[in-house]
């Protein structure tokens, strides 16, 4: 008989319920990311993708379930050990959330400063290797966020996510209103930094390419449930119509149940 | 029946407002005014609530004290009083006048700024990104900016009481042609300590509800520059009523 204990998942999320008002938007909600592993969630708009990464870092309290980080529930936790979690984890949000008010260096430290009692000089001098890492230019350590394109406010976001070497990284559509360059460009950051940690991730992305580059695993939600989660090689092979529309960018199918009737317009209604 | 149901809707929601705002209030003392304090956040609150009101609310009073003095002279002229118009500038000013017009104007410019400044960083996910960096918001936007409504209020009025009695001066000796070492002799005779007191714990209480109502529903905004926009026009609504609700109330609790 082997003794060899099987590891516990890094993160394992069961039977998650979450509603707002009358609108249930998860429900039985299960997911499960092993160590070292990189998951990407898909979905519609709207399934309650970011719900579910909210509930995961306490930003959002889920009405019931459970949320085990290696093996410890994470639910009714108190602030104190809420707050000790928090520091295991680095989140970027969809639109950068970069502190308006602050240089790109503190934005990057943010978390150092307040946590290790970091002077200036030497917090400055960490940001410096921090975006060099992620191919930013040094001057872009005085600017503010709203100097910066959004190509650029996604790395510093990136890099504020990163500074203190985080356990588990949180993406919220990294990609999101990026060209496709820069798109591949960020998609390499993630990858080279989440290697260079041995961190475990959880991306939300709508964006196929992005989720073939980054992703050992895909989970798709549906409804406010996960309807298949597997290897990123199996995708296209799922036998999920839902998936399978979805993956495959189908404007009809399951997700979308009628497709929009077009009516032919007289040229002179339009006129009116 | 329709009446009831729209009568109990609103009252519900008055009720749901009161507590939450008593919520609000109730986190905003127990963590943003314990350590750690945000040094460099209290003296850009500070800076920006109060240097930056300084040329509003000197302008405000200046202006208010020379109209006071014309007005009280007309009134005061009808039965032979006009002696007594630099005492009672320098009473309305520093009791009445002063903390509540700079109150008003801080709410204006204050209150707007500050619902604006928390309600976007609501909107786009800041205050989010605060909690996930370990820090928690009420001690990092809220606090700074209670602690600096409070200090710098009274400070702005104090000013704002000089500046003001100065224009009473200036509109005494120079329109009305009263004598300058009586006119200002006038108005030190009756002036107490407490009458500037008053005024001062006055500004204090409302630089107090200016900073919580802006963050308050800065805080709460909803979603996109609608969202945004709501708060900030409830932020200085709600603090210029309360305002003049304070200020009756602490001038009766003080009265006699």
């Amino acid at each position: 008989m082997s003794n060899k204990k099987t590891e516990p998942n890094k993160i394992d999320i069961s039977n998650l319920y979450k509603q707002f008002g009358q609108n249930v938007v998860l429900n039985n909600f299960n997911l499960a990311i092993k160590n070292g592993e990189s998951l990407c969630l898909i979905g519609t708009s709207g399934c309650g993708k970011s719900v579910a990464l909210k509930c995961l870092i306490g930003l959002i309290h889920a009405d019931s379930g459970s949320i085990k980080v290696d093996g410890q529930e994470t639910l009714g936790q108190s602030r104190s050990e809420h707050e000790n979690l928090l520091n295991r984890f680095g989140m970027t949000f969809q639109f950068g959330a970069l502190f308006d008010s602050l240089p790109i260096w503190e934005n990057v430290t943010f978390r150092l400063r307040q946590k290790e009692k970091l002077n200036r000089k030497i917090a400055r001098e960490i940001a410096g290797d921090i975006i060099d890492q992620l191919g930013l230019a040094p001057r872009v350590l005085d600017l503010y966020p709203a100097e910066l394109s959004g190509g650029m406010q996604k790395r510093a976001a990136i890099a504020r996510a990163i500074a203190d070497k985080p356990e588990i990284l949180l993406f919220d559509e990294p990609t999101s209103g990026l060209d496709p360059i820069t798109s591949g460009v960020i998609n390499d950051l993630i990858l080279n930094s989440v290697k260079r940690l041995g961190a475990t991730t959880l991306t939300i992305s709508h964006d196929m390419a992005s989720v073939r580059q980054i992703a050992d695993k895909v989970a798709m939600i549906h409804h406010g449930s996960i309807i298949w989660c597997g290897p990123v090689a199996d995708m296209h092979q799922t036998g999920i119509p839902e998936v399978d529309q979805f993956v495959n960018g189908r404007p009809y199918g399951p997700l979308t149940s009628t497709a929009p009737k077009i009516e032919k317009t007289a040229p002179s209604e339009i006129i009116n | 029946m329709r009446f009831v149901q729209s009568l109990g809707a609103s009252l519900l929601s008055l009720c749901r407002m009161i507590g939450s705002i008593t919520l609000f209030i109730a986190l905003a003392l127990r963590w943003g005014l314990v350590p750690p304090f945000y040094g460099r956040q209290i003296v850009r609150q500070l800076i920006d609530i109060g240097y930056y009101s300084l040329p509003v609310v000197g302008l405000t009073t200046l202006f208010s004290g020379m109209v006071l003095a014309l007005q009280s002279y007309t009134g005061f002229a009808r039965f032979s009083a006009e002696d007594t118009v630099a005492t009672v500038v320098v009473l309305s000013v520093t009791r009445e006048l002063g903390p509540v017009l700079a109150g008003l104007m801080v709410a204006g410019r204050i209150g707007a700024s500050i619902a604006a400044e928390i309600g976007t960083m609501r909107v786009t996910d800041q205050i989010d990104a605060l909690d996930t960096l370990s820090t928690r918001p009420m001690q990092y936007l809220v606090g700074p900016r209670l602690i600096a409504g409070t200090i710098c209020l009274p400070i702005l009025v104090l000013i704002g009481d000089i500046i003001g009695v100065f224009g009473g001066y200036l509109v005494g000796v120079y329109r009305l042609g009263f004598n300058p070492s009586t006119y200002l002799s006038r108005t030190l005779e009756f002036l107490e300590f407490d009458d500037v007191l008053l005024g001062l714990i006055k500004a204090a209480i409302f630089g107090f509800i200016i900073a919580l109502m802006g963050c308050y529903h800065g805080y709460h905004s909803g979603r996109g520059a609608e969202g945004v926009g709501k708060a900030t026009t409830n932020a200085v609504v709600s603090a210029s009523i309360l305002i003049l609700i304070a200020n009756y109330t602490v001038t009766a609790l003080f009265f006699g």
